[in-house]
This record gives C-alpha cells, sequence and structure tokens, in this order.
C-alpha cells in the first residue's frame, strides 16, 4: 500500500477517534439514557393495565415500529419546522433515536415484567406486600436480570445506528469521516476505518455487557 | 371462632363455580377440603384472601365482618397481614434467599426492623428444618425443601388461620413425607389451618375437621373421624370409596 493512503489514514484516526468520543458515544447514552426512561415507563403503563394511556402506549409502539428510523429522522428534521417545531441537528437525533429505541425496549421491558410469574406477586400480597413494595422487591429486580441482556444489545445497535445522524448534518464520527474523504477520495480506506472503530466500540460493549451479566448472576438459577 | 364465611358465590365467565359456600374455623381446628378436580376449592381459599374478588359472600374473621364483594384496599391488607397463603407451586420469592423470603413479610410489609426479622426468620426456618439453607436461592433446592421455606414464609408473620392449596401435589412422591411432617407439627402445636388435599391419610389422622367440596357447593362436613366412618351422604361415600380404591391400585 502507498505511503499517501497511510498518511491519510494515520491523520484521520485521532480526528475521526475524536468525533467517536465526543460525539457519537455521547448522542448514544443520552439517546439510550432517554430511551431506557420511555421504555420503563411505557412498559410499566401496560404492565398495570392503566386504562387510557395503555391505549396511547400501543399507538406509539405502532407507528414507531412500523416507520423506518430515517423517514422518522428527516420528518422531524426537514419536516417539522412546516409545523413550527424547529430544533438543532443535535436533539433532533437524540429525541428521534430515543423515542424510536425506546418503542423497541418497552416490549422487551414488557416481556420481562410478566416473566416474573404471576404466583411470586400472589405470595407477595399474601405475606401483607403492597403494590409498590412487590413491584420494588420482587419484579423490577427480576425483570431488570431478564431484560439487561436484550437492552445491551439495544445499546450496541444504538451506538451503530447513530451514523444516520449524519443524513440530517449532524457532525458525529461517519459524518466526519464523509467530510475527509470529500477531499481525499479514500473511500475504501477511510469508510474502513471508520468501521473498524464502531467494531472497536461495539466490542468493549459487549464485554462490559457480559462482565454485567456475570456480576448480576442468576439467583442461583441456570445461566441464562 | 376465628373465620366465618356465608353465602360465598363466584362465576367465571358466566359459568357459576362457587354456589353459596357456607364454612367456619374455630381457633386451633384443622380442616382439610376435599373434592373432585374443578370442584372450586383453590377458588374458594383464592376468595378467602381476596386473590379473587368474590361475586358476593360475607366473611366474618376475628370477630370483624367483611363484604366479600365489596371490601376496599384497607380491610383486604388488614386481613391478609393476619392470615398465610401456602401455594401448591411454592411461589417463593426466586431473586431472594431463603432468608430473605421469610423475612420480607416481616421487614417490607410489617416494617420490622431487620435484626429483629432475622432472628423470627430463623426461628421459623429451624422449625421446618431449613436453617441449613439459609443463603440458598429458591432454584437451588428440591420442591420438597422450596414448600418448607413457603411454609416458614407463613409461618414467620405470626398469622391466625393459614390456609394451605394442596401442598404435597407438585412434589415428587418422596418428597411429600417431609412436608407432611411438617404441617403435622404443626397442627400439634394448635396451628389454625385450612388445607385443601388430595392426602386421604392426611385428611383423616391429622385434620380435625373435613369439608367434602363438588360442582361448587358443599356437600358435607363434619368431624374428620364421622366423615371417614359414617359419611351421611352417598356422594361422599362414593368419593371416600373412589379415593381409597385408587391409593391401593
Ligand atoms: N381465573 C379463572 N378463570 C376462569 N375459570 C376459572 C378460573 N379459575 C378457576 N376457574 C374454573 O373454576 C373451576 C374451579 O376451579 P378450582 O381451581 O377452584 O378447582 P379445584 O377444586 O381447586 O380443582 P383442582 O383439584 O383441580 O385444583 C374450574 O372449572 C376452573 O376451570
Ligand atoms: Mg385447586
Amino acid at each position: 500500500m502507498d505511503t499517501r493512503l497511510w498518511k491519510i489514514l494515520l491523520e484521520a484516526f485521532p480526528r475521526l477517534l475524536g468525533y467517536g468520543i465526543t460525539v457519537t458515544i455521547p448522542l448514544t447514552i443520552i439517546s439510550f439514557a432517554l430511551a431506557l426512561v420511555i421504555a420503563v415507563a411505557v412498559a410499566l403503563v401496560q404492565y398495570a393495565d392503566i386504562k387510557v394511556l395503555r391505549q396511547i402506549c400501543r399507538f406509539y409502539i405502532w407507528v414507531i415500529r412500523g416507520t423506518p428510523l430515517l423517514v422518522q429522522l428527516y420528518l422531524v428534521f426537514y419536516g417539522f419546522p412546516k409545523l413550527g417545531i424547529k430544533l438543532e441537528a443535535f436533539p433532533t437525533a437524540i429525541l428521534v433515536f430515543g423515542f424510536n429505541e425506546g418503542a423497541y425496549m418497552a416490549e422487551t421491558v414488557r416481556g420481562s415484567l410478566e416473566s416474573v410469574s404471576r404466583g411470586q406477586v400472589e405470595a407477595g400480597y399474601c405475606v401483607g406486600m403492597n403494590y409498590m413494595q412487590i413491584m420494588w422487591h420482587i419484579v423490577l429486580p427480576q425483570a431488570f436480570r431478564t431484560a439487561f441482556p436484550a437492552l445491551g444489545n439495544s445499546l450496541i445497535s444504538m451506538v451503530k445506528g447513530t451514523s444516520l445522524a449524519a443524513t440530517i448534518t449532524v457532525m458525529e464520527m461517519f459524518r466526519q469521516a464523509q467530510v475527509i474523504n470529500g477531499r481525499v477520495y479514500e473511500s475504501l480506506g477511510l469508510y474502513t476505518e471508520v468501521a473498524l472503530i464502531y467494531l472497536l466500540f461495539c466490542t468493549v460493549l459487549s464485554w462490559l455487557q457480559r462482565w454485567g451479566e456475570k456480576k448480576l448472576g442468576t439467583y442461583g438459577g441456570k445461566k441464562a | 371462632m376465628i373465620l366465618e364465611v356465608k353465602g360465598l358465590r363466584k362465576s367465571f365467565e358466566g359459568k357459576e363455580i362457587l354456589k353459596g359456600i357456607e364454612l367456619s374455623v374455630e381457633k386451633g381446628d384443622v380442616v382439610a377440603i376435599l373434592g373432585p378436580s374443578g370442584s372450586g376449592k383453590t377458588t374458594t381459599l383464592r376468595c378467602l384472601n381476596f386473590l379473587e374478588t368474590a361475586d358476593e359472600g360475607e366473611l366474618v374473621f376475628d370477630g370483624a365482618h367483611y363484604d366479600m364483594h365489596r371490601a376496599g384496599k384497607k380491610e383486604i391488607a388488614e386481613i391478609r397481614k393476619k392470615t398465610a397463603f401456602v401455594f401448591q407451586n411454592y411461589n417463593l420469592f426466586q431473586n431472594k434467599t431463603v432468608l430473605q423470603n421469610v423475612m420480607l413479610g416481616l421487614t417490607a410489609a410489617r416494617g420490622i426492623r431487620k435484626a429483629e426479622a432475622r432472628e423470627i426468620a430463623v426461628k421459623a426456618l429451624t422449625h421446618v428444618g431449613m436453617a441449613d439453607k439459609l443463603s440458598s436461592y429458591p432454584a437451588q433446592l428440591s420442591g420438597g425443601q422450596q414448600q418448607r421455606v413457603a411454609i416458614a414464609r407463613a409461618l414467620a408473620t405470626s398469622p391466625d388461620i393459614i390456609y394451605f392449596d394442596e401442598p404435597t401435589s407438585a412434589l415428587d412422591p418422596e418428597l411429600i413425607g417431609e412436608v407432611l411432617s411438617v404441617m403435622r407439627q404443626l397442627a400439634k402445636e394448635g396451628m389454625t389451618m385450612l388445607v385443601v388435599t388430595h392426602e386421604m391419610e392426611f385428611a383423616r389422622n391429622v385434620s380435625s375437621k373435613v369439608i367434602f367440596m363438588e360442582d361448587g357447593s358443599i356437600v358435607e362436613q363434619g368431624p374428620a373421624k364421622e366423615f371417614f366412618e359414617n359419611p351421611k351422604e352417598e356422594r361422599t361415600r362414593e368419593f371416600i370409596n373412589f379415593i381409597l380404591g385408587q391409593g391401593e391400585a
């Protein structure tokens, strides 16, 4: 390989990694936090079967899961200003990623809540606990353990998904690669390089995920 | 009289499952409820502890009257704190150790201090022979051990009565004995118990009173000895013969 390409890739590396650490990762973390809050709230509303709110939650999940993420990004960033709702690119990306992944994660969390046997809830009532105490001591800890691997996967897929923010002008890691490529025309080298950085991030996260799973244990049961 | 039920009715999906149950339990009684599958035994127990809401019925518990259909949250909580329930499939809290399973009803539900709750829990677990498994999780125990922990969990809250719903039905035959012997011990100590069971030996020799249910109604009830030796109703005779025949086969 020629030395020009190596020089370009070597110079690009700290820039790309820098955007990865200062934009891609914060974008992922904030969006994921938002998604988690939405997911837990939406799942609890359905688990507790709160009448009207439940319908609203089902509608939200139906709409989000039935439309492409890219279309959602475009709609909010390019379309909503027509309605007088004008947001910067970065907050738009956070909101869209958060609400999008939130819908998927809500189903994960709901499934995990429902996987805690009804009998344990009844036993909780029978020893005199109230609904909140049962949720806090029995249902939520078990549901969290069950949901953990799937939530970890959501986080990992979100890291990669943030590259779509490039399409609405957010200057994150992938868009930075595009910008550099616009000057030097080295698509193969640069996009391979940025792919490897995503791979690095995701690999670290899956290590953390496995470590977390071990840390959480299985309450003496078989390995999940 | 610790417990009296009058006119308990319950329907599921338009089908009447309990057709006016009347029963009473004295302090220190061990009452066995017998009856074929689907006769409404489980539903009766569940209504007593408001795990199901009855359509109609009056409950007199420790002198206080409750409308079984309309009882509010507060009344239900009040009754549940004086009773305990042992389920067919144990229903231990899977994320808690044996000790925590027994303590939770004391600390979380009754606000008892940790140290004191621990003492009570260890005592209850000792009573059922599970004191050597304090830090095990339910998934690490045999069915018989889990059910004994569930009985300790019930005992720890010092209930006025313990409801048992077929406590040995989910167990392998060789594990039934250890649970029955704990229950026999409790009976001897004067614990008031209402036990749905298919264990004829237990009904005959341990319980003081037997109730025979069929198709949502009580067919016959009376002292255990009389019930087995001199049943009044034809249906009761048939049932006893059927069960005893099964046991010998
Ligand atoms: N939640 C429910 N919804 C609909 N039907 C129910 C429900 N719970 C119980 N039933 C019905 O009520 C009837 C009585 O059930 P129950 O469980 O009380 O019987 P059981 O005497 O305990 O029987 P078994 O000996 O098999 O445990 C059955 O026909 C059952 O199908
Ligand atoms: Mg039953």
